[in-house]
């Protein structure tokens, strides 16, 4: 009897809860961490389907030089919209809402986030966002790029800009209550046996991660909010002939917009650190490097985002300055690839897809890094700024890095999240068809760049029509690639082969439990017994 | 913080400490908050300022503001932040009577305050729109001001919560604690923003 009570105190309801989670809770005001999760991977999976069907678009359109599928000011408020989906509401909510609400409490031993009501209400403060840019297209769509320049935001669809802003304000307020949640969770529920230096690297990059969103988001909806008067009230903040200053947006954009940057690469690194030492079957090499390379990128990140206004009329003590910081902050990030790297070096290396695609981000990503070295110095910049030389670079490190980290992490954590292991070889075709088609869309891109083709256009000069289309066909591949994907995990998800509680040999506290795990996930709360990444060690002495 | 690995063989202790603890939060979740919105508030800041470095005249003669009515509201939001102290300290001695009271005083207080606010604007001769001093003006001063309206809010929560006997004590006050934090954050913030907004125009 006695036993009984104790077992009844140590599962410990914190919340009344079925045994087991229906489908239809799934689309209802939920507070558990996981439901929240997968909330926030579904939804934003579903709008980078709807943000990459226009891209298709664009590519079709870009391939002839005259403006012949769609309308010029439609195709910009495609590309807008394009670049707004794929920032605010797939790899933001995907990474860090998605991954982060699902794995942070699992990893650190704990039943739930530090605020399980305030977390779904972040998730639900991105409905609302998604539809205000789903609606604005019904008033022509926003369609001064996702930076939205004034004076271009202040006289183009004012109805579109003005949801546009809000959607973005819903996006920030959500993430701001998200990161707020992840500080507090990361700081005070770890379970006792986990010190600081315990932790999985994914915390540490969350936790890096949410530090910087909670400073920088609220300066950019400041901007916005400016930016809202100046459409509808009648004020003149960014209007330079009442007086304003439309270099002050740009400012006030950049400061959050450039952390954004890190915002979504961040907890990609996070991932990384995962995936790689579980499939090398090695320890993580440097952990301590990894672990304060996060903090010390979010920290420098906050100095650097002037390098985005070099052609702005930007004095050269500025220019000087934002570019020594731009160069700085590559290097804690070559501090993470080369930890990597030695991880990866004599493992006993699984090439199961998360770990292609890691490796794969590893190659990109050094690509795409090193076209934002070039592009931070201010003289090859303002040779290159506003050209595809931009377009190709952030597609580096925004596709082959953050989307094939958000693949990486879907293929390791698939069998923890539904219980069922992925098909491999359709992972595989996905993975070459991923890589063949990043590469085709995005490298001749920098040729582009250099060449001299403007970004944001629907026309262009037809001396650039050979290296478009081959751009065009990359893009159909990407759009391709994303079908043996979808078949996999639709059909996995209820025909796959049944996952174990650990089917990786992972030692991080989340594969401690069933997949998937129990509604509050542990009847016991587990207790460290060996570092997160002690392969090939032999575990603590354990004291009865 | 330790960096060893002790494994626990008390685990439902630490179970149920894991839960007590989780009550907690709520301030520091609160104080984190209000970081972020200090920034929101700090962005205002520096564009007033770099705004004021780059003009001419600021304010511009056609939107003199004064001085006094706004000095008498600063006493008054700061003497508040005071007066609802006394109502946490109170109900940390379990006095409840004693923090109805003195939440109470700051709630009139914080109304005051608003309504001296809705008198300066609409004896100022000028709206949001005249120029760009005014926009800044009437941005920083509404969004202090709805901030205020938010923590009066807060205060008459913890008002009507405590009608109920036994709602808040010397052991459970969490909820009073937050409004007092959130009414000291509007506070300083206000004294950031009187000073650059009034006293800077005395230079």
């Amino acid at each position: 009897m006695a036993q009984a009570n104790i077992t009844s105190e140590l599962i410990g309801n914190s919340f009344p809860h079925p045994d087991k989670w229906k489908w239809y809770h799934y689309f209802t005001f939920n507070i558990d961490h996981k439901v929240i999760g997968i909330q926030y991977l579904v939804s934003a999976f579903f709008f980078y389907l709807v943000g990459g069907a226009m891209a298709l678009v664009m590519r079709a359109e870009l391939a002839t030089p005259s403006s012949d599928l769609v309308d010029p000011n439609f195709y910009n408020a495609l590309l807008t919209n394009h670049g707004t989906i794929m920032i605010f509401l797939w790899i933001v909510p995907g990474a860090i809402g998605g991954f982060g609400n699902y794995l942070v409490p699992l990893m650190i031993g704990a039943r739930d986030m530090a605020f399980p009501k305030l977390n779904a209400l972040a998730f639900w403060l991105t409905v609302p966002a998604g539809l205000l840019i789903v609606g604005s297209f019904f008033f022509g769509g926003a369609q001064s790029g996702w930076t939205s320049y004034p004076p271009l935001s202040l006289i183009t669809a004012n109805t579109a800009q003005s949801m546009w802003i809000l959607a973005i304000v819903f996006a920030g307020t959500s993430s701001i209550l998200g990161a707020l949640n992840f500080i507090i969770t990361i700081w005070k529920m770890r379970v006792p046996s986990m010190g600081w230096n315990d932790m999985p690297l994914f915390c540490w990059a969350i936790l890096a991660t949410s530090l910087m969103a909670l400073f920088s988001t609220p300066v950019l909806a400041a901007g916005l909010v400016l930016l809202l008067f100046d459409i509808n009230f009648g004020t003149s903040f960014f209007r330079p002939e009442n007086g304003g200053d439309v270099v002050m947006y740009q400012h006030l954009f950049w400061f959050y917009s450039h952390p954004a940057v890190y915002l979504m690469i961040l907890p990609i690194f996070g991932i990384m650190s995962e995936v790689i030492p579980v499939h090398a079957r090695k320890p993580i090499f440097g952990y301590k490097a990894i672990a304060y390379s996060s903090l010390t990128i979010c920290i420098i990140g906050l100095f650097v985002w002037v390098h985005h206004m070099f052609t702005s009329g930007t004095p050269p003590w500025m220019r000087m300055f934002f570019t020594v910081s731009t160069l700085i902050v590559a290097v804690p990030t070559g501090v993470k690839i080369f930890s990597w790297v030695a991880t990866l070096w004599g493992g006993k290396i699984r090439y199961t897809s998360a770990m292609l695609f890691a490796i794969g981000l590893l190659a990109m990503f050094v690509f795409g890094g090193l076209s934002g070295v070039t592009l931070g110095t201010a003289p090859v910049d303002i040779h290159v700024h506003d050209t595809y030389y931009v377009v190709a670079h952030f597609h580096y490190v925004l596709f082959g890095g953050s989307v094939f980290g958000i693949y990486a992490g879907l293929y390791h954590w698939f069998p923890k999240i539904t219980g069922r292991m992925l098909n491999e070889p359709l992972g595989k075709v996905h993975f070459i068809l991923t890589f063949i088609g990043t590469n085709l869309t995005f490298l001749p891109m920098h040729e582009l760049g250099l060449k001299g083709m403007p970004r944001r256009v629907a026309m262009y000069d037809p001396q650039f029509q050979y290296i478009n289309i081959i751009c065009t066909i990359g893009a159909f591949v990407l759009g391709l690639s994303i079908l043996p994907f979808l078949i996999n995990a639709i059909w996995s998800w209820s025909n796959g082969p049944k996952a174990s509680g650990n089917p990786w040999n992972a030692k991080t506290l989340e594969w401690t439990t069933d997949s998937p795990p129990m509604i509050e996930n542990w009847d016991v709360l587990p207790v460290m017994t060996e570092g997160p990444y002690a392969y090939g060690e032999e575990p603590a002495e354990v004291s009865s | 913080m330790q960096g060893a690995i002790e494994p626990t063989s008390d685990t439902a202790a630490v179970t149920e400490a894991h839960h007590e603890e989780h009550h907690d939060f709520r301030v520091i979740g609160l104080i984190t908050f209000l970081c972020s919105e200090f920034l929101m508030f700090a962005g205002f800041f520096v564009i007033f300022l770099v705004y004021r470095s780059a003009a001419a005249e600021w304010p511009p003669e056609e939107t003199e503001i004064e001085l006094l009515l706004p000095a008498i509201n600063t006493i008054i939001l700061v003497a508040s932040s005071f007066v609802i102290h006394y109502g946490d300290t109170a109900v940390k001695q379990n006095n409840v009577k004693g923090l109805r009271k003195w939440y109470a005083v700051t709630a009139a207080m914080g109304a005051i305050f608003l309504a001296g606010q809705i008198y300066e604007y609409m004896n100022l001769g000028y709206g949001l729109t005249t120029n760009l001093f005014s926009n800044c003006f009437y941005l920083l001063t509404g969004f202090h001001g709805l901030h205020v309206f938010i923590g009066l809010l807060l205060i008459l929560g913890v008002l009507w919560r405590s009608r109920r006997e036994g709602h808040y004590g010397a052991e459970k006050h969490t909820g009073v604690e937050m409004a007092e934090i959130y009414w000291h954050f509007v506070d300083v913030v206000w004294i950031v923003l009187f000073s650059i907004i009034y006293l800077l125009t005395l230079i």
